[in-house]
């Protein structure tokens, strides 16, 4: 079983400040990690490896020389190699030209070593599209899972996973053959501790650097910002409403106040 | 080329039947794109024994509905279901294609436009069109920062777009309105699929649905900490509210994701929102301002959550929250003046 988990490094967005003036992030301010969602996804390739006792587990990740970080960070939860694919003809890449540039480096990777499953988290958390993860299914012809809480009776004979896919209402028991590609929720497994030897391992690992030369029929116009058909067109700030009315004094009249004004709208506290 | 693509169409997501509400915002909306356009507004409905629900559609908006009604097509499947629409779109070529930014709309629409090669929008928040040059301008709030961004596709067609559920205005039904019924044969074949739902489990334990609730308290990073954030759950036990929050707190582990409410969680339109110790970031706001009343609590007078509140008091949450508790659970035992749910 050979599992690929593809990762992204993300800024922290619990950590990140926003810029007063242009309403936009300061980048600076937050540190670079492994995207939470993927961290999940690669726990969940661990997991699958474990309740087989066998299968060698890859990751992949696209962006610049410094998201080896999030492939060292993989290795520690338990992940034996990584690849990444850094170039400046994949820069300003929207998901579809993301998807294309991760398909390609699969479609390597595959041939050294076929893929028997894919995992992504269901977003990043910089982005939140979560367009990706479905779109490298279609360009590797492969049935897509999105929303996935539970991996399950993974049968190699019969090449099938049982699948619980989360929907609004409860979840789905999906069975799907494989090759597959999965994206995770977050509820899926929690991020054990790394063993010591990981994190050894991880510390000492130089992950496998690719440039767009490495990769096979690749149409560069598909790529980075060429290969991107959404730009932003523009960014505003949003018409900012009035604003309603401020309670004043102290404390307690403020409360007195609110109770006031809530006992005459007390019909909205009734369901209808 | 791009000229041959017309009309706006609408993915009309169904389950058991039963038409997502997210469906018919989206032929609102899509109805004044199309009239902008002077084209007209397509739904697109698959399933299986799904065609009387044309009408509906129809009563929506729509001028036409494409219907795919097949066995096949039974449960969401990305394949079936992708297949079924990158035909459609291929046969028809719309230029503006919405669906719902549900699981299955985003899943859907993530597998058609990477077969169509075309630019996909998640999570919209607003959608206008310029007519010039056909553009649809899908508006999202951008990464992190209080802004949006506009996303252009201006080189391929379909222009797609996921939407959020709740931010578009339905249109009152109308189920004297005429329109055509397009039905479109489909050739896939169940023993093809891949992929098999073997059965769909209603979760019946889920205790909080923020989506249905009348009044929701919901606490920021303000609450200080977990124990702080308790006040947040006392005061919404004390009224009958369910509990909400911010990403942030989400995020810190204070509660589970299914009771976060902003862009990459809920978005709701209660009766009464409490915002307790929330500053107001956009992500936030564009999950909760369309609620009837918003009380906001917070020690920042500059917050931007006064901005969308209906009355704000600028106050710690520590000091004023005890107080509210309080206030109300003498009112219930002096009985009848606020009904509780």
């Amino acid at each position: 079983m050979h599992i690929v988990v593809c990762v992204k490094q993300v800024p922290d967005t619990k950590i990140i400040k926003i810029n007063p003036k242009t309403n936009t992030l300061d980048r600076r301010s937050a540190p670079a990690i492994l995207n939470p969602y993927d961290a999940h996804a690669v726990q969940e390739a661990v997991k699958i490896k474990k309740m087989l006792g066998k299968g060698i587990i890859s990751v992949l990740s696209m962006g610049p020389p410094q998201a080896t970080a999030v492939i060292k960070k993989s290795i520690e939860i338990g992940a034996d190699r990584g690849f990444l694919i850094s170039d400046r003809a994949f820069a300003g890449a929207d998901t579809l030209a993301t998807s294309y540039a991760l398909s390609k480096a699969l479609e390597r990777i595959s041939k050294e070593n076929p893929v028997d499953l894919i995992i992504c988290g269901k977003h990043a958390i910089d982005g939140d599209t979560g367009q990706v993860g479905p779109g490298i299914a279609r360009r590797l012809d492969i049935p897509p899972v999105t929303n996935v809480i539970e991996v399950s009776e993974l049968n190699e004979s019969e090449s099938t996973v049982l699948l619980k896919r989360k929907i609004t209402s409860g979840y789905e028991l999906i069975q799907a053959q494989v090759p597959c590609l999965l994206t995770v929720e977050k509820e899926i497994n929690s991020i054990e501790y790394s063993p010591m030897p990981n994190m050894i391992k991880a510390a000492r690992y130089e992950p496998v650097i690719w440039s767009v030369n490495d990769l096979e029929d690749v149409d560069r116009t598909q790529l980075g910002l060429k290969g991107s058909p959404t730009i932003v067109g523009k960014m505003f700030t949003p018409p900012k409403p009035e604003g309603g009315k401020r309670l004043e004094g102290n404390a307690d009249e403020q409360v007195k106040q609110l109770m006031e004004l809530l006992s005459d709208k007390k019909e909205l506290f009734a369901p209808q | 080329m791009m000229e041959e693509y017309r009309g706006v169409w609408v993915f009309i997501e169904q389950n058991d039947g039963k038409i997502e509400g997210v469906s018919l915002e989206l032929l609102g909306a899509g109805r004044k794109l199309a009239d902008k356009l002077e084209v007209p507004l397509s739904g697109v409905l698959l399933g299986y024994k799904v065609k009387p629900l044309s009408q509906e559609v129809i009563s929506y908006g729509a001028d036409q509905v494409y219907v795919i009604d097949h066995e096949v097509m039974k449960d969401y499947r990305t394949e079936s279901y992708m297949q079924a629409v990158i035909n459609l779109a291929e046969k028809y070529k719309p230029e503006i294609f919405l669906y719902g930014a549900t699981a299955n709309g985003k899943d859907l629409a993530s597998a058609v436009a990477t077969d169509l090669s075309t630019g996909l929008t998640a999570d919209t928040t607003m959608l206008d069109v310029e007519l010039e040059k056909r553009l649809l301008e899908a508006s999202r709030p951008a990464f992190g920062g209080n802004i949006m961004a506009t996303i252009l596709c201006k080189k391929h067609r379909p222009q797609m777009a996921t939407v959020r559920p709740k931010v578009m205005k339905a249109l009152e039904p109308d189920p004297r309105r005429q329109g055509e019924v397009i039905e479109e044969p489909i050739t896939l074949k169940e023993e093809d699929m891949r992929t098999k739902v073997l059965k769909i489990v209603k979760d019946v334990t889920k205790k909080v649905n923020l989506a249905d609730a009348h009044v929701v308290v919901a606490g920021g990073k303000g609450m200080g900490d977990l124990q702080g954030f308790q006040l947040i759950h006392e005061l919404a036990d004390t009224i009958g509210a369910t509990v909400g929050g911010t990403r942030d707190v989400v995020e810190a582990g204070w509660l589970p994701h299914e009771q976060q409410i902003g862009q990459t969680g809920e978005t709701i339109t209660p009766k009464i929102y409490f915002a307790i110790g929330i500053s107001g970031a956009i992500q936030h706001i564009v999950g909760m301002k369309n609620s009837e009343f918003i009380i906001a609590i917070n020690k920042d007078p500059e917050a931007p959550i006064f901005d969308v509140a209906t009355y704000g008091i600028v106050g710690d949450a520590m000091e004023i929250v005890p107080k509210l508790i309080k206030q109300f659970k003498e009112a219930r035992e002096r009985g009848g003046e606020i009904s509780y749910v």
